[in-house]
């Protein structure tokens, strides 16, 4: 059995600290508004849920003292950023540079599970037409975020280049170079 | 000569991922019960498929399309409608389990491909030769209970192309005979395309043990930091008396790849991976190893070494029963 030939990386502890006392309902509608952007970007990622489109997902990165909770609603989400969890059907949990990489499909969904990183409880379908749709969509979360920063694009692309060297964490989607 | 690297695509993401880390073939399904991989968010509509097959063709690879579940009674025409579409769709072949599927294509599509899926479970010369003299069939999808002497004697008694498994998950049965999923969920991978479907799996944390069951059946239970295997019975670890272990298959992944040599002596044609529901960051990482593993061979250069253990089930892997060994 051999391990990880690159460990996922887990949040700087100050990141937790500073998400413990940032007032959340600003960063749940950034978020809302930010999610329905990709969903214009990328109507395929919502189409591929399919009968799974209404269900409730629960992300929970477990590096950081919140969980993020997401309404598709058929390609017109809703994220809530919460402290404690809610009801849902499904929820998808392991560190924030796992669930990142995953989205940016520099992880294999199924290594992560084989590996215990990545953990999935209730409504296993929903959880894995989430997980397909997202490696479908080639979706680059900080490119999309560039995309929306006007005259800030360029240094705020140059800082998140920066960011992801030094912690390993994939901000973006890496085009040919799969981590594992 | 180069073996042909047939890789999986559950989505056009992957197809794409497949065809830009050097994958010969790519081989894929609509999304509905007519593949044996009708997951959640998988698969393809029908002008996913086209667009999928113009990419590939446009950069020198191939598509097959799976259509290789078995019709229901009265349903026929949802599998005859996959075939007509893949056809006009450009698939360079089709990948067909059921006789009577196979026979409506040699009938209604003559100049369309067709190979002969692991779902058939055609495991000697005879019914081969059998499938090739009736339905026209040009290659077949070895199950993966044979060991490489007895592919070299199939090899040697039949003109029909071989493609063999070298990666993945594995099936411990006679492919297409399998039912232990319908005993407890009344689904399965013959009949509606899903092993173990993930609507009726349901996963429990217990205390860093995690607890996995399949249509409320407990089939193992992990320890905790333990590796994790898929949530299939056949890989269930069982207790009878005072004895628990696997009953069928320990959760291992099929690797074959240091028999690469000897498959191609045994006059294997093609390599197929499997884990059409894996990741575009899995296939993109399996074929480019395979695929840089032929070209050394074809070029006789030495062959690399493999870095894949991370992506097998139970993070560990076997050469299956390419090596018989059995307990």
């Amino acid at each position: 059995m051999s391990q990880p030939s690159t460990p996922i990386p887990t949040c700087p502890r100050a990141l937790a600290q500073l998400l413990r006392v940032l007032p959340l309902a600003p960063l749940s509608l950034s978020l809302t508004a930010y999610s329905r952007r990709i969903a214009k970007h990328h109507p395929g990622l919502f189409r591929r849920l399919g009968v799974y489109g209404d269900r409730r997902f629960i992300l929970d990165p477990t590096d950081l003292p919140i969980v993020l909770c997401l309404d598709p609603k058929g390609g017109r989400p809703r994220v809530q950023v919460l402290r404690q969890t809610t009801p849902h059907d499904a929820r998808i949990s392991g560190p924030l540079a796992a669930l990142l990489g995953l989205v940016h499909g520099a992880y294999d969904g199924d290594a992560l599970f084989f590996s215990r990183d990545l953990v999935i409880a209730g409504d296993t379908g929903a959880a894995l037409a989430l997980r397909n749709a997202v490696d479908d969509a080639e979706l680059n979360l900080a490119q999309e975020i560039a995309a929306i920063s006007g005259p800030f694009a360029r240094p705020l692309r140059k800082i998140i280049a920066r960011i992801e060297q030094h912690s390993g964490v994939f901000l973006t989607r890496p085009d040919d170079a799969p981590a594992w | 000569m180069v073996m042909e690297i047939v890789c999986p695509a559950g989505t056009p993401a992957a197809l794409r991922a497949a065809v830009k880390a050097g994958a010969h073939t790519v081989y894929c399904g609509f999304n509905d019960e007519t593949n044996a991989r009708n997951f959640p968010g998988l698969n393809f509509d029908r002008s996913e498929m086209r667009a999928g097959i113009a990419f590939a063709h446009a950069h020198g690879a191939k598509v097959l399309v799976a259509i290789n579940t078995f019709p229901r009674a009265g349903e026929q025409t949802l599998w005859h409608r996959a075939i007509a579409d893949a056809h006009h769709a450009g698939a360079d072949a089709v990948i067909l389990a059921d006789a009577g599927l196979l026979a409506h294509a040699a009938r209604m599509h003559p100049d369309l491909r067709l190979h002969l899926s692991v779902q058939a479970a055609a495991a000697n010369a005879d019914i081969i030769n059998y499938y090739a003299e009736v339905f026209g069939v040009k290659r077949v999808v070895l199950p993966r209970v044979l060991s490489v002497p007895e592919i070299a004697a199939i090899n040697a008694e039949t003109g029909v192309e071989t493609e063999v498994f070298v990666f993945g998950g594995l099936c411990v049965m006679a492919e297409g005979r399998c039912s232990l999923s319908s005993y407890a969920t009344g689904l399965s991978p013959n009949m509606n395309g899903v092993c173990s479907p993930a609507s009726h799996v349901d996963y429990h944390d217990d205390g860093g043990v995690l607890d996995a069951r399949l249509g409320g059946y407990t089939i193992h239970r992990t320890a905790k930091n333990a590796p994790a295997p898929y949530p299939t019975l056949c890989k269930g670890c069982f207790s009878a008396g005072e004895k628990t272990g696997h009953l069928f298959e320990d959760p291992v992944s099929l690797n074959a790849e240091a028999l690469i040599p000897q498959l191609l002596k045994a006059g294997v044609t093609a390599l197929k991976i499997e884990g059409r529901q894996r990741s575009k960051s899995y296939v993109a990482q399996v074929v480019g190893n395979f695929r840089a593993a032929v070209d050394a061979l074809a070029e006789g250069r030495p062959m690399p070494k493999g870095m894949l253990t991370r992506l097998s089930e139970g993070q560990a892997m076997t050469t299956g029963a390419y090596r018989k060994t059995w307990r």
